[in-house]
């Protein structure tokens, strides 16, 4: 086991300093030159230009530059935005709550719904209610999410004037924001409303980012699930007459689960990857707005330091995914 | 001698055809057939384009600004599905569209298994080391979100749809590399593939010849699944403004340029999006009739 654990991290290390060759390189084959861009439309004087070019290292060989930004990134300095001047790890993490706050509850929505819809499927096999939720969950797998975004705006804020249109809270309210949740935050502040608006807001993001993870954890839920139940033990189970609600549920849906987990663990990509179409469709402060936003306004080191933060972010629940699944599963150690 | 050759004919038509064998066990899965034949009239469509648009999809009509789909008040036959903000016709521009996205999948798919295929064998038959390196390459691109790799390489190479294609292609990649790898080593210490060897066969011809057909069930049904995640990630690019650029009738730069009329003009918005989950649910029903005929270990009860 402690072998296992060893050889997992020891595969993060060199990944780790691969996406941060990849991220150091993406300012240098940039086309143009980093300094004329931060200098803006106002242009620069060659002296400020010499000054800068030797602050930022680039008269050093590349190499020296990595390491200098490698040591930089280790200590957590990631440099600052062009726009706004503030260092781009304050800005990720005073943004980054928004987009989890966002995202846990798309995560929760899809197995709150997906795995009931997969184990009823996998229960009903061939039978109508497999066939409904199957083609329902392979629809919402084929989704083009830009596109339902703009079908439930213009269903549920357009039609029915249900819920508003973009950000995280209503203008009205104001208060402060010590968590960064806006959910625990609104309701914390005691104003009359905030909550609801907060939830309000919040419904159609869930809704947008959360339908790729629900249909993928339907599917993946009833074809687990269909494995287990032609297992012996769940013949016995029912053999010995237990009640079916206690056989499904209990018997075979934990059996069933740990392929479920290691899909749901896994899905932290395609969760972000989302949040980046979602968060710019809903006009959500959180870190794929951003991120969009700074490749539009050419802020390279925002977009440089996010996608580390990102990828390494994703990484780590990765490995903790796999090293989790590991101790479950002795037999996928092996490999 | 010539009598041994003279067997040979006799005992291959004995064997059950491989096409159809999988057409056996492909038409088992009606969804599957249903989206082969929808995915049979997006080709259609995507070929013929210019012959069945009945307008020329940049044309614009400024007397028809915005005129909703026939069925509505002031619809007409002439603008079948309506008009968009400056007067081009919607279907004909939806038929056009077809064309790019399937050009999108075509090539992405040919570029990403085409490279990610050679890299999987080399990987697979190259000494520990190479190997080790490759497959640390690939992690390195599997770390990032995929649409986010693909924002930030179009961003690099600058806002096309060529680019568009390169950067989905660079990240659908490392998927053909991982799943070409796994086979190759399963097959690798196979008996035919040690015979091949023993028999004289050199590494090019080992890999491409002896090993790679045998490998290739796990590898289409990807193909088939990269080429609808192509067409959407083509099309999430172009909504954010960094894929095909307006006025190139793409259904994903379509919706981008329909967004701010979403309260007016229901069928601007509603049109292209369908076009594209249509697509994608074809190819996608066909993904899992695909893995059901040629891969019995993947098949799904």
């Amino acid at each position: 086991m402690l072998n296992f654990l060893l050889m997992r991290i020891l595969t993060f290390v060199p990944t780790f300093f691969g996406v941060t060759i990849i991220s150091f390189a993406f300012i240098r084959v940039l086309p143009g030159d980093p300094i004329v861009v931060m200098a803006g439309e106002r242009g620069m004087s060659q002296e400020r230009y010499d000054q800068l070019y030797h602050q930022l290292g680039f008269d050093k060989p590349v190499i020296s530059q990595y390491f200098d930004y490698l040591v930089g990134v280790l200590q957590g300095d990631l440099g600052n935005s062009f726009v706004t001047k503030k260092p781009v790890w304050d800005e990720f993490f005073s943004l980054f709550p928004a987009t989890l706050e966002l995202s846990i509850c798309a995560i929760v929505l899809a197995v709150v719904l997906g795995l009931p819809a997969g184990v009823i499927a996998a229960v009903n096999r061939g039978k109508f209610f497999d066939r409904l939720l199957m083609s329902s969950a392979l629809i919402g797998y084929s989704m083009p999410i830009f596109w339902w975004a703009l079908l439930l705006i213009i269903v549920f804020s357009g039609m029915a004037g249900l819920t508003p249109v973009s950000g995280r809270m209503s203008l009205m309210f104001y208060f402060d924001t010590p968590t960064g949740f806006m959910l625990i935050d609104s309701f914390l502040s005691g104003q009359k409303g905030a909550f609801v608006s907060a939830v309000k807001h919040l419904i159609l993001p869930t809704v947008v980012l959360g339908t790729i993870p629900l249909a993928v954890i339907a599917r993946q839920t009833r074809s687990a699930m269909l494995e287990v139940l032609s297992e012996d033990y769940i013949r016995t189970a029912r053999a010995k007459g237990l009640p079916p609600l206690r056989v499904n549920g209990l018997h075979a849906l934990r059996n069933a689960m740990i392929p479920v987990i290691t899909v749901i663990g896994l899905m932290v990509g395609t969760l972000l990857a989302g949040a980046i179409l979602t968060e710019t469709i809903f006009s959500w402060p959180g870190i794929g707005k951003w991120m969009v936003d700074s490749i539009f306004r050419r802020d390279y080191p925002v977009v440089q330091g996010g996608l580390l933060l990102i990828s390494v972010m994703v990484m780590i629940v990765n490995l903790t995914v796999d090293v989790l699944y590991g101790l479950i599963n002795p037999r996928i150690r092996k490999t | 001698m010539t009598e041994l050759t003279q067997d040979i004919p006799e005992i291959t038509p004995e064997r059950p055809g491989r096409l159809r064998e999988f057409w056996y066990y492909f038409r088992e899965n009606r969804g599957a057939v249903f989206g082969l034949w929808v995915f049979a009239a997006f080709l259609l469509i995507a070929i013929f384009a210019p012959l069945i648009a009945p307008h020329d999809p940049s044309a614009q009509y400024r007397e028809h600004l915005l005129q909703p789909p026939f069925w509505q008040d002031g619809g007409t036959l002439t603008f079948a599905l309506g008009t968009d903000a400056v007067g081009r016709d919607m279907l004909s521009r939806l038929l056009h569209g077809a064309r790019y996205s399937f050009f999108v999948g075509l090539v992405v798919v040919v570029v990403a298994a085409g490279g990610g295929i050679t890299v999987g064998l080399l990987s697979g038959f190259a000494p520990r080391w190479l190997d080790t390196i490759i497959m640390r390459v690939m992690d390195v691109i599997l770390a990032f979100p995929s649409l986010l790799l693909a924002l930030v390489l179009v961003a690099i190479l600058g806002p096309t749809l060529l680019n568009a294609m390169i950067a989905i292609a660079i990240v659908l990649q490392p998927h053909y590399v991982r799943l070409t790898r796994a086979s190759v080593l399963a097959e690798r210490s196979k008996d035919y593939v040690t015979s091949a060897r023993v028999a004289g066969a050199r590494l090019p011809r080992l890999m491409f010849v002896t090993v790679l057909p045998n490998c290739l069930a796990p590898i289409i049904v990807q193909a088939a699944l990269s080429f609808s995640t192509a067409i959407l990630d083509a099309a999430a690019l172009g909504f954010l403004g960094m894929g095909a650029q307006p006025p190139t009738p793409e259904w994903g730069t379509m919706l981008a340029e329909a967004r701010e009329f979403i309260l007016r003009a229901w069928w601007v918005v509603t049109f292209p999006g369908l076009a594209i989950l249509i697509t994608v649910l074809s190819i996608n029903l066909m993904g899992d009739g695909l893995r059901d005929a040629l891969d019995p270990k993947l098949r799904r009860s």
